[in-house]
């Protein structure tokens, strides 16, 4: 009960903290918005109108990615510059519960960019949005929200001891979409980068939101977006004790 | 002279070792040369995908445009960067002459976009199917200096809004992605709507993009002089502009009494 209390009250205050940043919501809202529009104008310049649904899903998905990386990447360097960390780090509950919930905040976020990216295409574009699996698509949108934003806490963790963990984190955003097949397929890609993307959630979270809006096996991605979002706890929570014991081992909790 | 000589050279590369966040191998590594890479690759393989250009169309369009990082993000660090640092109004205070004192800050800027774009070449020509002739480089070397010059005049401008807005970065990102769609880089202007490519036209990077691939295509440079010169005119208006901008805002922050709004 206390663990899910502060699930709700980290994520709450997390999401409201963030809708207040201005830079947050570009990355979140516009900058989606001109790449969806890039891309639907790239698609018609290549002939193939028939992909502009398709383009539009994997817009939404690079802007819950976006905003994903964004927020994760600095969700603790931020605490770090406000001079909370020390205070989460004392705190009695172990610092991945407080973190988890910090982190599913940001790709919540990120949904604003799904809904705008569709509602953009349909009515700037005249985008037909028909879901060929409605239900399926209703469970993909959160199971690729929270794997998405396991994965960032997960990236969260490991950069934490690095201090320019914000530019590593911003340097991510277009190759792990290109090899996550989020705007094009991973057929199209050297054959050695598709074992990578096996490995990230983003890929599972486009797959099943895909698969759900555009017809196929939608079940098995929200199965592994799900399941690979665990192993990130089971790994960042490891992380985060190492961090822990080196920051206090070399004072430099809060050293920025 | 000597005065405005030295607050030209050396104000704006203390400016720049000071202001630019990104200086430090750990950030510039990754924001500045491996960040515009992958936006190269990311856009290539769109545009393999979307079957609306060649990989020659994307190299060129992004590694021209991939200088906008030092011309833009660059410049709003370096100018807007002054508010955080607590150093806007000591600065403005000064009696330094007000033109020496923010082209300095576009030099380094410069030669910095001139590197990344440099190195978004290298690499598509490494990684991709992007093989332009060797004689074509020296000349191709001209349009890209001449394109990072106008678009860091434009980034003056973004950098001006520093004096007036608290967070700077609010418009200089829109105006980073905003010319991915809007300067012919990954899509051509005649596919945008007509109000788009037009606005496309008054930006920098615009014209220059375009003699880039022509000449990347063989072309001399006598065949691009109208481009590069288009180019060069956009670049001085953007300056123009940005020079008036940063003078009124100076003035207005004075009047307001919000130079250290924080």
């Amino acid at each position: 009960m206390t663990y899910l209390r502060i699930f709700w009250t980290g994520w709450f205050f997390q999401l409201k903290n963030l809708t207040r940043s201005g830079l947050f919501v570009f990355t979140s809202l516009v900058e989606p918005l001109i790449i969806s529009t890039l891309s639907f104008y790239m698609f018609k310049a290549g002939h193939r109108p028939g992909t502009l649904f398709y383009a539009a899903l994997g817009a939404g998905v690079l802007g819950i990615w976006s905003s994903t990386l964004f927020g994760s990447g600095g969700a603790i360097s931020w605490q770090r510059w406000q001079g909370t960390l020390e205070l989460l780090v004392a705190a009695p509950p172990p610092l991945i519960a407080i973190v988890v919930p910090l982190a599913i905040a940001t790709s919540t976020i990120g949904m604003y960019s799904l809904t705008a990216t569709l509602l953009w295409g349909k009515f700037a574009f005249g985008i037909p949005f028909h879901l060929v699996h409605p239900l399926l698509f209703a469970v993909a949108v959160p199971a690729a929200v929270v794997g998405l934003g396991l994965f960032g806490l997960l990236i969260a963790s490991t950069f934490v001891l690095y201090r320019a963990a914000n530019a590593l984190a911003n340097m991510l955003e277009f190759p792990i979409a290109l090899v996550c097949g989020v705007m094009v397929p991973l057929s199209i890609l050297p054959g050695w980068s598709n074992p990578i993307g096996w490995v990230l959630a983003p890929t599972w979270g486009v797959r099943a939101i895909k698969r759900a809006a555009l017809g196929g096996d939608a079940v098995t991605p929200i199965l592994m977006c799900v399941g690979l979002g665990a192993v990130y706890v089971v790994l960042g929570a490891y992380f985060i004790r190492i961090m822990e014991r080196r920051a206090m081992q070399r004072a430099t909790l809060s050293l920025t | 002279m000597r005065a405005n000589l030295r607050v030209f050279f050396i104000g704006g590369l203390i400016a720049y070792r000071g202001l630019f966040n990104w200086i430090s191998p750990a950030y510039y590594i990754p924001t500045m040369l491996l960040g515009p890479i992958f936006q190269i690759l990311f856009f290539a393989y769109l545009g393999r995908y979307s079957h609306s250009g060649s990989d020659a169309f994307f190299a060129v369009g992004n590694a021209v445009q991939v200088s906008a990082m030092a011309g833009v993000f660059g410049m709003a660090l370096t100018i807007g960067g002054e508010r955080w640092t607590q150093t806007l109004s000591p600065v403005l205070a000064s009696p330094a002459n007000r033109l020496a004192l923010f082209l300095g800050r576009a030099l380094p800027q410069i030669a910095n976009g001139l590197f990344v774009s440099v190195v978004g070449f290298v690499a598509a020509r490494l990684l991709l199917d992007f093989h332009p002739a060797l004689a074509s480089v020296p000349t191709l070397a001209l349009v890209v200096v001449v394109t990072t010059v106008s678009c860091t005049a434009f980034g003056l401008a973004v950098g001006a809004l520093g004096l007036r807005l608290r967070d700077v970065f609010l418009v200089a990102n829109p105006a980073y992605f905003l010319m991915l769609l809007l300067c012919g880089v990954n899509v051509r202007l005649d596919a945008l709507p007509t109000w788009l490519a037009t606005i496309g036209r008054s930006l920098p990077l615009t014209h220059g993009i375009a003699a880039a691939r022509r000449v990347a295509a063989g072309a001399p440079l006598a065949d691009v002089g109208g481009l590069v010169g288009t180019e060069i005119g956009v670049g001085a208006a953007w300056a123009l502009a940005a020079y008036a901008m940063l003078r009124f805002f100076e003035a207005e922050s004075r009047r307001r009494a919000t130079l250290d709004s924080m």
